[in-house]
């Protein structure tokens, strides 16, 4: 059985700035992964690459066994049409860290929206299985509010609902408790604890590390583009052996 | 003390003594130009009444409204393309909505519509091809096909896509680009995201300026008196030009004129209503100029 993610060697610059040094990573099936880092360090970026919202420049990427993005026959890669990209997207879920969700929408019409629009669920399906998802991230009765009439914490669990409805094998969190007041984050990642738990796959770009040390069954440590250090979270947390590693795990602690 | 609750007091409202004094100085003005016109000597208001609910007239009136509306529509499909193609990462197309919008907003309308109007003298007869071979689908007369109406309807369909296109891609470009992302890693397709996404949250602000937009074209038809179309001005002045009433018949074009952009602006509020949907009022009004920002009850 192959690994959920694969990454050999990836590279990715924006103009002169090479932000991605070449990324080896491999996740696998259920794994919880937490990544950590100084701000620049690239964590956006990799995570991004992942759903091929950023298109990688070097080395290679896959998801579940397949190329993200490309189609590689005769010894070369082939960019993908993007329809087929978006099909791939599908499979995976990412969490925002503003939310972004969809304002003119309630919560339950941002959560049925692309199984409807993407995936041809049928309506009253697709209600019944966001109504769901609203209960397990404690929302049930929020089914009706627009985003702009809950608070951040709120809106963060109905963004993990609407991507949990896609039935993800995957989920990217991106900071998803950096925007939220303090009292708000614990609502948040006990829905990501339960989550992980469930056996999802997770990657979790955090500053938690009181979360990542209780859930994540690997941290991995990046900085300048490279990943400097992984391994479990009493190895990278609490007994770092790189320099720099010791450097941010103290400066958040 | 502090701890007592005032639930007895009364409580003054804040007067707005300047409202009240604009409004009846508004009035006041208003009437006095009315009574002018109603007492003149020099106005005829038999004539005025008399081609008020003239069928010609009425006919006339309806043109115009129905040439507004064809118009706008075709003019806002147009728009939407070429703002979409604006914003596209294909330099082709971005460079054929630069040209495009650049060609109709830099030429005057009135030069645009005697263009198309004039059209046949320049091609006498349109053809449907294969260019350089004999082959021909479809060929008639141009002034068959493109009668004063259809000319008077592309020109002004044209110029307005052109103007609506900035409007539509300022709209776009006020939609934050999470949004795009967002849709974007649920696997939806960009099509998809415009139509389902991205529009909806643009018409907030593309509505306003486009009742606005809505209101010019109106009065814009009049403009295609020049090619012969029988639009409510050219009704009119024809009828003032054989009964020399021209005050009179400038009263009742006035009037319809009135009556319809007055008319069709009332749907706008019900659209700022059904597309201000979750956006929240940014404050409940400006205290000094009473300004109303609120778009949802
Ligand atoms: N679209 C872009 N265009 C140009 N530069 C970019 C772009 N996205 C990211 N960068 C640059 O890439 C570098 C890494 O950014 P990234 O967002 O991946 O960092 P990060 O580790 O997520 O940091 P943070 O903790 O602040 O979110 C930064 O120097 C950033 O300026
Ligand atoms: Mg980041």
């Amino acid at each position: 059985m192959t690994n959920m993610i694969e990454a050999i060697g990836v590279r990715k610059h924006f103009g002169s700035n090479q932000v991605l040094k070449g990324i080896d990573l491999t996740v696998s099936r259920g794994e919880v992964l937490c990544l950590l880092g100084p701000s620049g360090s690239g964590k956006s970026t990799f995570l991004r690459c992942i759903n091929h919202l950023e298109i990688i420049d070097g080395g290679r990427l896959y998801v579940d066994g397949s190329l993200m993005g490309f189609e590689e026959h005769g010894g070369k890669l082939h960019e993908m049409k993007l329809s087929a990209i978006a099909k791939q997207r599908a499979d995976i879920g990412m969490v925002f860290q503003r939310f972004n969700l969809f304002p003119h929408l309630t919560a339950l019409e941002n959560i049925i929206e692309a199984p409807v629009g993407v995936r041809g669920v049928s309506k009253s399906e697709a209600v019944a299985r966001a109504k769901d998802l609203l209960e397990q991230v404690g929302l049930s009765d929020k089914a009706d509010h627009f985003p702009a009439q809950l608070s951040g914490g709120q809106q963060q669990r109905v963004a993990i609902a609407r991507a949990l409805a896609m039935e993800p094998k995957l989920m990217l969190f991106d900071e998803p408790t950096s925007a939220l007041d303090p009292e708000l984050v614990g609502d948040v990642l006990d829905v990501m604890r339960k989550l992980a738990e469930s056996g999802m796959t997770m990657i979790v770009v955090t500053h938690e590390i009181g979360f990542a040390r209780e859930v994540a069954d690997r941290v991995v440590f990046m900085d300048g583009g490279v990943v400097v250090e992984q391994g479990s979270p009493a190895q990278v947390i609490d007994n770092p052996q790189n320099e720099r590693t010791k450097a941010f795990i103290n400066s958040v602690l | 003390m502090s701890d007592q609750r005032h639930t007895n007091d009364v409580v003054v409202k804040l007067k707005h003594p300047w409202r009240w004094i604009s409004a009846a100085l508004l009035v006041l003005i208003g009437g006095a130009f009315v009574y002018s016109l109603v007492s003149s000597p020099n106005i005829n208001h038999d004539i005025i009444f008399k081609y008020l609910f003239n069928g010609k007239v009425i006919d006339a009136a309806i043109l115009t409204v129905v040439l507004t509306i064809v118009s706008m529509t075709i003019g806002t499909i147009l728009a939407v393309i070429f703002a979409v193609m604006r914003l596209s990462a294909n330099p082709i197309l971005k460079a054929i909505a630069v040209l495009y919008v650049g060609f109709f907003r830099g030429t005057p309308l009135l030069l645009q519509i005697v263009f198309w109007g004039y059209l046949g003298i320049i091609y006498p007869t349109i053809q449907l091809g294969i260019p350089f071979t004999d082959v021909v689908w479809f060929s008639e007369k141009t002034s068959l096909v493109l009668t004063s109406i259809t000319a008077g309807i592309i020109a002004l369909s044209l110029n307005e896509g052109a103007y609506a296109a900035e409007i539509v891609r300022a709209g776009i470009l006020s939609v934050d680009a999470g949004q795009t992302e967002a849709a974007k890693s649920l696997g939806m397709s960009s099509g998809y995201t415009l139509r389902r996404i991205v529009l909806p949250q643009a018409m907030r602000v593309i509505i306003p300026p486009m009742g606005n937009e809505f209101i010019s074209m109106l009065k814009s038809t009049s403009l295609l008196q020049v090619v012969s179309v029988m639009e409510l001005y050219a009704r009119t002045s024809q009828i003032s030009s054989q009964n020399l009433a021209q005050v009179e018949l400038l009263v009742v074009a006035g009037f319809w004129y009135l009556v319809m952009t007055t008319v069709l602006s009332w749907p706008q509020s019900y659209l700022e209503k059904r597309y201000g949907r979750g956006f929240q009022p940014s404050g409940s009004g400006n205290r000094w100029f009473g300004l109303n920002r609120k778009v949802s009850a």
